[in-house]
């Protein structure tokens, strides 16, 4: 019966996702304008020594790879809790609610759904990327995989408990301003945190405790065939407070009266 | 099948929507009449468990809805007074859908209600997206579906607002047959009251509190009036005073 379940989830996010091709299209757009022209333009602005997990100088096009396959995950976790504020105002939540599994359940279905849409979409992006010259072992890209899934599941879980604190649709904005675009400048997708620590020490630290940082060096490391313990504990901390803190905010609201005064 | 509601109470804040309300219900076709803000939709959404019951309790067949949630969902079939369908899914993609979210085969559960689609005009509309069907279609999928996984609780909200007069026949007679065939509960809430009949069980709801709990014609002869209608408007018309 779970597995009836979780499969009419997976099976309706998949198919909402056909629906909207033109997302898989959105979603590699903004990565490859990046990869293209940001790092032709930056590449020999940026001087990169050589950091762990590299072996070797890299160009800077092959530096920010990881990282744009995390702002992948990134903006398709947060198309996800669109999704739901959507579902939320078009009614239909509330046949999920009324489901007679346990809500965790439930939601942990729809984030393995989105989790699936987001490592498609990666993958796709690291096939135009070896396209363009920039590829990892065929080892790195199977390392990659439960990485990915990982950082969708934070990422989705993140973006479950946004979506019961949007109320309208047109709020969504606010999310893109004040969580999306800060989440990932102030990490290490497009430059290493030493570069930032040579311009401010403060802004190193914000990048450095951004549990967004510690996604793209897990999926870095893993993609070089090696492992970051410290993210993934970072990563499996952040994921499991996100992920209760999500299933709570969709608990039934209880109202009691106000004490007076 | 019985739905029994203890002491209920529920506040907005400071204002009361639900005040001690209590009745129990077994199975047949019941009303449960009152005003636009009589309290009928948060009394929904506590027995559909979208709210949580803080004062007061729900029993359906015995099971409590806040300690056994889960299973009480089993029997529960509901249709909202808003749509609850995926515009952009198909007729069957959204049974399908509710199917699996009962853990049901949705072959297995489209066969057993294959009668109910056929009746309601559904079974050639199957593949058609529901953006595409009217307002009255998209309420008999409602049904429909909501009976997919055969409850023996039936809440509906009023789910004939905004449709024709034929369309709101045609559910609600489609319903009463249901009834008789499967001897279900159902609780069918409504300000429409063209929709009561004098044997049916009737719920009075008004300003949050519960002012008749009988069938409909012995309400009538003990309130002193002679219709639904001057029931209704002597209980409502209190309030507003």
């Amino acid at each position: 019966m779970y597995w009836h379940c979780f499969m009419g989830v997976l099976k309706r996010e998949m198919l909402k996702f056909w629906q909207q091709r033109s997302r898989l299209l959105s979603a590699l757009v903004r990565p490859l304008l990046w990869l293209i022209v940001f790092a032709a333009g930056f590449r020999s602005a940026l001087g990169l020594s050589m950091i762990e997990p590299y072996e070797t100088y890299i160009l800077y096009d092959e530096y920010i790879v990881p990282g744009l396959a995390a702002m992948i995950v990134l903006f398709n976790s947060m198309q996800g809790s669109l999704s739901m504020v959507y579902d939320r105002e078009m009614g239909s939540m509330k046949v999920l609610l009324m489901s007679p599994f346990p809500r965790e359940f439930l939601l942990c279905s729809k984030l393995v759904g989105n989790a699936l849409i987001s490592a498609l979409q990666v993958y796709v992006f690291f096939i135009i990327a070896a396209l363009l010259s920039i590829q990892v072992s065929l080892l790195g890209y199977l390392y990659a995989l439960p990485v990915i899934f990982f950082l969708a599941l934070f990422l989705g879980s993140l973006g479950l408990l946004l979506a019961n604190y949007i109320k309208q649709l047109e709020n969504f904005a606010g999310v893109m301003n004040f969580v999306i675009f800060p989440m990932f400048f102030l990490s290490s997708a497009l430059y290493p945190l030493w570069k930032m620590r040579e311009a401010s020490e403060v802004l190193y630290w914000i990048c450095f405790i951004n549990p967004f940082s510690s996604g793209v060096e897990l999926l870095r490391f893993s993609m070089y065939e090696k492992f970051a313990l410290n993210e993934c504990i970072v990563m499996a901390f952040v994921t499991v407070v996100c992920f209760f803190a999500a299933v709570k905010s969709f608990e039934p609201k209880s109202n009691k009266p106000r004490k007076p005064g | 099948m019985r739905l029994q509601v203890e002491n209920l109470s529920y506040h907005f804040g400071n204002k009361k929507a639900l005040n001690n309300v209590s009745f129990s219900l077994s199975s047949g076709f019941n009303i449960l009449l009152g005003p636009n803000g009589a309290g009928k939709s948060t009394l929904f959404s506590l027995l559909t468990g979208l709210r949580r019951v803080s004062e007061g309790r729900i029993l359906i067949n015995e099971l409590s809805m806040k300690s056994q949630r889960q299973n009480v969902m089993r029997h529960l079939g509901v249709v909202f007074q808003e749509n609850t369908l995926d515009l952009d899914l198909t007729v069957y993609q959204n049974l399908d859908y509710f199917a699996s979210l009962h853990g049901l085969k949705t072959e297995n559960a489209l066969t057993r209600i294959e009668d109910v689609l056929e009746h309601l005009g559904l079974s050639s509309r199957l593949g058609d997206k529901v953006r595409s069907l009217n307002g009255g279609h998209r309420r008999r999928l409602e049904i429909a579906r909501s009976l997919l996984h055969q409850p023996s609780c039936l809440l509906f909200d009023e789910p004939t607002v905004g449709l024709d007069i034929e369309s709101r026949q045609l559910i609600l007679t489609f319903v009463h047959e249901y009834v008789k065939r499967t001897d279900a509960l159902v609780l069918w809430a409504t300000h429409l009251l063209e929709e009561v009949a004098q044997d049916d069980h009737l719920l009075l709801l008004a300003n949050g509190e519960l002012k008749g709990d009988d069938v409909c014609g012995n309400l009538i002869a003990a309130n002193g009036v002679d219709t639904v209608s001057a029931l209704f408007n002597k209980y409502t018309k209190k309030d507003k005073n």
